[in-house]
């Protein structure tokens, strides 16, 4: 007699970016189970990160933050933050995934999330969620919209765990939240199937030597960008530049920086660079309206529904001046950076002294990809991205049965098509599910009928 | 302007002995101009470094010839050295140079060098200079 | 490290001729350290530039033979000039990775060769064998508070799988050696643009444009001397300052030096033979006022 196993129709979903949340949204609305895992302490992903979202300029976190709550609070969503996959066993319809939750130090069946741990923790570190251009405490959430909204430790920074003394959260704490013991804990989940949706990474600017190689304060990425656009960023939504604070005259933004690059960066075009590029653009004239804006690019790929028109109108209504070419040398000058470039079109070369530089690196694969295609048994192309079993027809497979891949985790994606992905892989698994258990109720039918 | 393209069918005899010559493939360029951009020269060229390479693409060897900036070429690879398709462009100035006096003759015949200049150059630069502009 | 064997040494034609200073003074620094240089006997001219095109197999002789016969001295060569180190290491290279023209070039020069010579240049030597700290320690009048400009060029650092001495779009092996010695190494984005190379022999206007944009960040950046490991940038730095500063109000000049000569007088030597005399902008005020040399 053939039975369901457990967990048979509950999906794995690894990375809850908005991938990881679409797909398990989906899922969890259909009435199966998902169990949905991220490294980090709260959900949201890039997208979590960005200021508006281009064609639309939408306020991204507007658009995400109902997603996030949902996910938050779904009864059919279990929810792992802060933690990774360390193992997946068995197959298809079986697999048994071991996931280590890393020891928060704050006990979150118990914390509130009322955030006075924050506002009197003495450590203040540079905030990875602000690309490093704001801090945060060693206590923190990634932001005051954190789902779930539960601080962590950062035992690195955290003054108690490195001189023994301190311990003003523990004292703050209304609940007795904060847990200086606590380790580790190690879950198994038996899931049937699983989405991998690990997202991608900006290029470090250290592998762009000839841009200043991360050593000039006003050489920034695309996604330090973002937070400086940002209503809820460091600067509160104020263009500010990182080396003294002044709001920047004239911005230059320089596409392809490692992209299309086989001999020195990534062979690949990142994709949505040409489009975050124009909104940066255009979102700095509306900021700065007396600013500058100068794009560098080689071809411009704006190839979505409303996306060429978003371009020209970045052009032609604010005035961003786009140069063919592409910058050979960018460096710090007095309080400028330099940029070396050159417009092929007028076969000019051309030197400016910016305020401010803000680089579209490569999209990289994040670089735990390699070791989570390891434990589940993936194939990572030559660009690091995950294989899919086939480009044409089977987009979101992967060579492996019951997993799934969704969003940039496969190559550089923007945001509407890694939904669009998510929920296919989601749709993927639901047709799964239901064929297990149509074919589970066959069989008891048969047994019965005999 | 008007140029008649590819009158001698896809490769014209001139380009390929430019690619034999380098031994590099001019139609691996994209025509991105980071080599035009951090040229140390660039100022005193007449066409930019990305365009000799773009009159080699299109079969227009005979205009590239003509162009200054062959001569001013020198080769300081800092084009090689960022060039994101591998384009050995420094080759290519160096396969032109070769083209252009194996028909002219010396470009710089070194009785045209003025005797003071000779006595006062570091001979790293002399015999550079005859390396580039003699046949 | 103390009283090495005689390096075998590639001083090359710059070094012999017009530039003997700067033989002079790398002599004196090996063997202040210890490790004092023999010249190869019977060398030739390199050919000052690699050839470029891959049927050029003429030009590729002179360095073949460079190395064919250092291979018969030792195991290493130590060269002074860039330019030299550049067309010896490509030529290396090339010789030891394309076996077709390998055997074509030993043909010419008649001797049997397989690339395993090293080719090093003196900074190397200083900053792998002889050490920093050793050159620290040997200091007689260590450079303290002197502002320098370490430059690099092209002939170093590119290109970087064929030459491989340091990193090419920031290197760092000459200001750390200038720092050992108690300098002041100052920051400036231009320490591997070009200074025009040999293009002085063609257009003074080109070569002038090149020198221009580094002279002008040297100046800005506040040195107090510009210190070169090529000849022909210490010729070009050197030589094109009195035209800058005709044309540029606010251009300050700025001594050029060879590393050698620097590193000579900190070590002791009393900068006989460095040719000081013949700099363009008159290095000799600057290393009085810093105690550094008498003459």
């Amino acid at each position: 007699m053939q039975m369901m196993r457990p967990g048979q129709t509950r999906a794995l979903i690894i990375g809850a970016g908005i991938a990881g949340i679409q797909a398990a949204l989906d899922i969890a609305n259909s009435g199966y189970e998902a169990v949905l895992v991220d490294r980090l302490p709260s959900v949201g992903g890039h997208m979590a990160q960005l200021s508006e979202t281009f064609p639309t300029l939408d306020c991204s976190q507007c658009i995400l933050t109902p997603r996030t709550v949902e996910v938050g609070h779904h009864p059919h969503i279990r929810l792992y933050t802060y933690s990774e996959l360390t193992g997946l066993q068995g197959q298809a319809g079986g697999y048994t995934a071991t996931i280590r939750r890393r020891a928060a130090y704050v006990r979150w069946d118990l914390c509130t999330g009322c955030g006075l741990c924050q506002s009197r923790c003495p450590a203040r570190v540079p905030a990875e969620f602000e690309g490093l251009l704001g801090e945060r405490r060693a206590i923190y959430t990634l932001s005051p919209q954190a789902v779930p909204n539960k601080p962590v430790i950062d035992r690195e920074h955290c003054r108690y765990f490195s001189t023994g003394r301190c311990r003003v959260c523990e004292r703050l704490c209304p609940v007795g939240a904060i847990d200086y013991e606590q380790q580790d804990e190690v879950f198994e989940e038996p899931v049937g199937a699983v989405i991998v949706a690990t997202g991608y990474q900006l290029l470090p600017l250290a592998a762009l030597p000839e841009y200043g190689g991360g050593n000039v304060p006003d050489v920034i990425d695309g996604l330090q960008f973002e937070r400086l656009l940002s209503a809820s960023g460091p600067t509160a939504g104020v263009v500010r530049r990182p080396s003294d604070g002044r709001v920047p005259g004239r911005v230059v933004f320089i596409q392809c920086a490692g992209s299309r690059d086989p001999e020195r960066g990534r062979p690949y075009c990142s994709k949505f660079c040409c489009m975050y590029t124009a909104k940066h653009a255009l979102l700095y004239r509306h900021r700065v309206h007396d600013g500058q804006a100068i794009v560098f690019y080689i071809d411009i790929r704006a190839a979505g529904k409303g996306y060429e028109e978003f371009v020209q109108r970045a052009m032609d209504e604010e005035r961003v001046l786009y140069l063919r070419g592409k910058v050979s040398k960018v460096f710090r000058q007095g309080d400028q950076v330099m940029v070396w470039g050159t417009d092929t079109l007028s076969g000019r070369n051309v030197e400016i002294a910016a305020d401010l530089v803000v680089l579209a690196p490569a999209a990289v694969p994040d670089p735990s990809q390699a070791e989570l295609a390891r434990i589940l048994g993936l194939t990572i192309g030559e660009d690091g991205f995950v294989e899919v079993r086939d480009a044409q027809l089977a987009p979101v497979d992967t060579l492996r049965p019951g997993v799934f891949v969704a969003g940039a985790a496969a190559g550089p994606k923007d945001i509407p098509e890694t939904v669009a992905q998510a929920s296919a892989a989601a749709a993927r698994i639901l047709s799964l599910f239901s064929r297990w258990e149509r074919a589970a109720q066959v069989q008891v039918q048969a047994d019965g009928g005999s | 302007m008007k140029v008649a393209l590819l009158p001698e069918g896809l490769r014209s005899r001139l380009q390929q002995r430019v690619e034999e010559a380098s031994g590099q493939n001019v139609l691996a360029c994209y025509q991105c101009g980071k080599c035009s951009a951090g040229c140390p020269v660039a100022g005193v060229m007449d066409l930019l470094p990305n365009q000799v390479i773009r009159l080699v693409q299109l079969g227009l060897v005979e205009e590239a010839l003509t162009s200054q900036t062959i001569w001013y070429c020198a080769a300081c690879l800092t084009c090689a050295a960022r060039c994101p398709k591998g384009v050995d462009l420094p080759r290519v100035m160096e396969a032109l140079r070769e083209l252009a006096m194996e028909r002219s003759g010396d470009h710089l015949p070194p009785d045209r060098l003025p005797a003071e200049a000779l006595a006062e150059w570091p001979q790293q630069a002399v015999i550079g200079g005859f390396r580039k502009y003699t046949w | 490290m103390q009283n090495m064997e005689a390096l075998p040494y590639f001083p090359g034609c710059t070094l012999k001729q017009r530039a003997a200073g700067l033989d002079r003074s790398a002599r004196d620094v090996f063997s202040a350290l210890g490790s004092p240089l023999a010249e190869l006997p019977g060398w030739n001219c390199c050919g000052a530039t690699f050839p470029l095109t891959v049927e050029n197999l003429l030009d590729l002789t002179g360095p073949a033979r460079i190395l064919a016969s250092a291979r018969a001295e030792g195991t290493r060569l130590a060269v002074a000039c860039a330019a030299c180190y550049n067309v010896l290491r490509r030529t290396n290279h090339l010789l030891r990775t394309d076996a077709d023209k390998r055997e074509k070039v030993c043909l010419f020069i008649e001797s049997e060769y397989d690339g395993d010579l090293e080719v090093v240049h003196l900074l190397e030597l200083l900053h792998r064998e002889i050490g920093y700290g050793h050159v620290r320690q040997a200091l007689r009048r260590p450079l303290e508070g002197l502002r320098v400009a370490a430059y690099y060029g092209c002939l170093l650092l590119r290109p970087a799988v064929e030459v491989g001495f340091d990193d090419p779009e920031d290197p760092v092996l000459l200001d750390q050696l200038l720092a050992a010695a108690g300098a002041a190494p100052v920051s400036y984005p231009h320490r591997g643009e070009c200074c025009g190379g040999y293009l002085a022999v063609r257009s003074e206007e080109a070569a002038l444009e090149a020198s221009k944009r580094v002279l002008t960040a040297v100046s800005a950046a506040g040195a107090d001397v510009v210190v070169t490991s090529c000849p022909l940038c210490q010729y070009n730095l050197d030589r094109r300052q009195g035209i800058i500063a005709r044309q540029e109000a606010g251009f300050r000049p700025v001594p050029v030096l060879y590393f050698t000569q620097l590193l000579g007088l900190a070590l002791g030597a009393d900068g006989e033979g460095y040719r000081l005399d013949e700099h363009y902008v008159d290095p000799r005020p600057l290393l009085r006022e810093r105690g550094l040399a008498d003459v």
